[in-house]
């Protein structure tokens, strides 16, 4: 087992009111990866939001930002620090906790002209606003056909975070991905966090934005066309993050740090694993999903949401109504494992892919023999 | 003949575990005295706007006392004889305000019979007997305004201006409706006309219009429109006032100050469900101070009455005073749907709201003070009539949606549907518009 590094992560100044013992957490060095490059200026993920929040911001007065905690506590994550400053109270808006009330005020801005950015705390909030998100965006554009479009971004941290217990923990991309209408994106990376959420302001649809809580500390390398005020990412493209020829890993949001992760450990053992960041998980880059399996003819998905009906369910049946002749190895899905997130350590690092669910699942679509579970 | 404005029309019918006795010889009571939180003092005097609680807010607010409607309508009687200078309408928009209401009347009687000629189908909610509310209300906004509604919202898209083929067409499921087909009954959206919806769920419009309330103030004080002053109405029925969304934007809309009025359609039943089985407190006038905002108790019945109440609520939104619950007692005469049978209500009650009709009474106000003969009525009729007729014509004669049709608008940037196997976005796909691309 490799020693995995324990990192200290740096925040943006002041503490982290929900999570307050994540730097305590063990977490996989990023940079390890990659090389040392020329354009090396490194930017947190909670950094390249900000700006990219302050950049759409002054450049277009219509939207604005709302939100729990948003104004004057500066974000319950930091996101939107010095914002308030900047902006004044009414573009920088502090909401009563009232989800329904405030996603569909933010909606009814959106129809008559305005661009809001709405903060959910947590996506887990979102359940409270989902009709919202579904009935009232989603569907708006197709049951008015077309005079009415919602350019409004639905941001905020998705999936586990550390020991936040059932109730804080859920990925919702599966969900929000299945709903016709809707754009929903994952960034890992500052560049993806940058590039997406300036693409997300700036689209005429509503977009739901999932970000991730650990990654927020995180620094990545960026070059100097992400720092431009204009950079930005097209919605529905996968980067391919690793090249490989011999099995294609697929994910989103800090799986992709895993699963580079286990790359590595892979190609230590001889196997040249791709791994493609997807991104945009609707619309979903399907093209440069079977063009990889089609070179490599091996696919595992890694999602850290439930298995049912999940976002790797999506990509292994794609895969198999497009590519079928080319898979040699029957498709590997590793997803969270079935239950509502447990909070006692142990247990909740099992619930949740690990580097090493990834590396054995490789290694089995090579038919190299391999224990079948994790041992506790 | 009934005087259709007599102070023992405002009385609401239903039994109340407080006082009835609603005599406006009471003295309107002092707003100084009166506090949000008393229950019995002056309850049953609905007709006054319940001013703010200054109790225990830091900042002194300025407190509005409205005179009721009724009172209005009463001492104009009371002081001379009925002459044009004390009516409360010119002939004009007495006629506007009946060809308004007949529009909606004979519009819906016509989805009736097209629903059950299978012309229309799926959900139909219809309006009858509120059209007074609509009216009452909407005849005063301008185009730049907002309407939010829910699924019972044909009468407040043609009230707003959309024309009544649009409307038609749209319920017949054509290509020439207001959505192409695509929305349908419960779904009405004019960008046009500023008609944001049309919404199946109960309360789902009231954040909607509370945002719409919201942009017309960011606009006003960050983008520096000086003139923008739209309103917005949200209207919805008296279920919908229990549900948690309502209290949201009341408290939201009365932070903000945003220009917005409420306008809840009290007609007492929700689907079977009445209104008093329902809701702890059924006075949803007094839900208003509550949350710092007048509340009004008005004649639903009576468009009169709501256009005074109406021109006092909007124009305080446009003065940027802030929102107003404005509670109007009305009644439908048909049941909640097409599909309702209807036998839970009391037909007693149905024959006593009969009596209450709108347009009856705005008829015999017209006739009775001579703005019109009734000739012009009858012409008014006549010309409605036809316009329904056409309407019809219109829809039935307009197309289906072809079968690219099926793809499209579903989002506004279309590349939303991603990139196909052969690595392009699939819009762009020549057969994507046909229909015939596969996804």
């Amino acid at each position: 087992m490799l020693g995995i590094l324990r990192q200290k992560v740096s925040f943006g100044g002041s503490h982290i009111s929900i999570v307050e013992q994540s730097f305590l957490r063990i977490r996989p060095a990023v940079n390890a990866s990659r090389g040392y490059t020329s354009a090396a200026k490194e930017m947190t993920v909670r950094d390249a939001l900000n700006s990219a929040l302050d950049e759409e911001m002054s450049a277009d007065p219509k939207v604005f930002l709302m939100g729990e905690e948003v104004g004057e506590y500066q974000g319950a994550y930091k996101i939107s620090k010095g914002l308030l400053d900047k902006y004044g109270p009414e573009r920088v808006v502090d909401t009563p906790i009232t989800e329904a009330g405030f996603t569909g005020i933010g909606v009814g801005a959106a129809y008559y002209g305005l661009r809001p950015v709405i903060e959910f705390m947590t996506f887990n909030f979102s359940m409270q606003a989902i009709d919202h998100i579904i009935n009232s965006a989603a569907k708006s554009n197709y049951m008015s056909a077309g005079q009415i479009s919602v350019p409004i971004v639905f941001r905020g941290p998705n999936g586990a975070a550390a020991g936040v217990g059932a109730q804080h923990s859920q990925c919702y991309a599966a969900w929000y991905a299945a709903c016709p209408g809707l754009k929903v994106l994952s960034p890992y990376s500052s560049e993806d966090a940058r590039g997406l959420l300036k693409a997300a302001i700036r689209d005429p649809d509503p977009v739901v934005f999932l970000e991730n809580e650990l990654l927020y500390g995180e620094s990545f390398p960026v070059a100097a066309e992400v720092l431009d005020s204009s950079f930005c990412l097209p919605i529905g493209k996968a980067k391919i993050e690793r090249e490989g020829k011999d099995v294609t890993i697929t994910a989103f949001s800090k799986m992709v740090g895993y699963a580079l992760k286990a790359a590595e450990i892979l190609a230590n053992e001889g196997i040249s694993a791709e791994v493609i960041n997807l991104r945009s998980i609707r619309p979903m880059d399907k093209a440069t999903i079977n063009a990889s399996v089609r070179k490599t003819n091996r696919l595992v998905t890694v999602e850290e949401g439930f298995p049912q009906h999940g976002v790797g369910a999506e990509i292994c049946t794609s895969v198999i109504e497009e590519s079928f002749e080319y898979l040699d190895a029957a498709v590997e899905r590793i997803a969270g494992a079935d239950v509502p997130m447990p909070y006692a350590a142990n247990l909740e690092r099992m619930a949740v892919p690990q580097i090493e669910d990834i590396v054995r699942a490789a290694k089995r679509t090579c038919y190299r023999s391999v224990p079948k579970a994790a041992t506790a | 003949m009934s005087p259709a404005f007599s102070a023992s029309s405002t009385k609401i019918i239903q039994p109340l575990p407080l006082s009835t006795t609603r005599s406006h010889d009471k003295p309107l009571f002092d707003p100084l005295k009166s506090t949000s939180s008393s229950s019995f003092l002056g309850s049953t005097l609905k007709l006054r706007f319940n001013s703010l609680n200054t109790s225990n807010h830091p900042y002194p607010r300025r407190r509005s006392a409205v005179v009721a409607v009724s009172d209005v309508v009463k001492e104009k009687k009371l002081k001379s004889k009925a002459s044009f200078s004390n009516l409360l309408i010119t002939k004009e928009e007495g006629l506007e305000l009946y060809e308004d209401m007949v529009l909606g009347r004979s519009f819906e009687d016509m989805c009736a019979q097209m629903y059950y000629r299978g012309k229309m189908f799926g959900f139909v909610h219809l309006y009858n007997g509120q059209e007074a509310v609509s009216t009452g209300f909407i005849n005063l906004l301008k185009k730049e305004d907002c309407v939010v509604s829910t699924y019972r919202d044909h009468v407040h898209a043609l009230s707003k201006g959309v024309p009544a083929r649009a409307v038609m067409s749209e319920l017949f499921g054509r290509t020439t409706g207001c959505c192409r087909g695509q929305g349908g009954s419960m779904h009405m959206f004019s960008k046009e006309h500023n008609v944001l919806g049309g919404f199946a769920f109960i309360g789902e419009g009231i954040p909607i219009a509370t945002g719409a309330a919201f942009t017309s103030k960011y606009r006003r004080e960050v983008l520096k429109e000086a003139d923008c002053d739209h309103v917005t109405l949200a209207f919805f029925g008296d279920g919908t006032c229990n549900n948690g969304q309502f209290f949201e934007c009341l408290n939201m809309a009365a932070l903000w100050k945003l220009p917005i009025v409420f306008v809840v359609e009290n007609n007492l039943w929700a689907i079977g469900m009445s209104h008093l089985r329902a809701t702890s407190d059924p006075e949803i006038w007094k839900k208003g101070p509550a949350f710092g905002m007048p509340g009004v108790h008005v004649d639903g019945m009576d468009v009169l009455k709501v256009r005074e109440v109406a021109k006092e609520a909007i124009g305080r939104a446009r003065r940027g005073e802030g929102p107003t619950l404005v509670e109007c007692e009305t009644y439908r005469f048909r049941g909640h749907s097409l599909a309702d049978p209807d036998e839970l209500r009391d037909p007693a009650e149905k024959a006593h709201y009969a009596t209450r009709d709108p347009i009856t009474a705005l008829k015999n106000y017209i006739i009775d003070n001579n703005l019109a003969s009734e000739a012009e009525l009858k012409a008014v009729e006549k010309k409605i009539d036809e316009v329904v007729e056409d309407a019809v014509d219109f829809a039935d004669d307009s197309p289906l949606p072809s079968r690219s049709q099926l793809l499209e608008n579903v989002f506004a940037d279309p590349k939303g549907f991603g990139i196909g196997p052969d690595g392009r976005y699939r819009c762009e796909d020549p057969k994507f518009t046909e229909g015939t691309a596969h996804v």
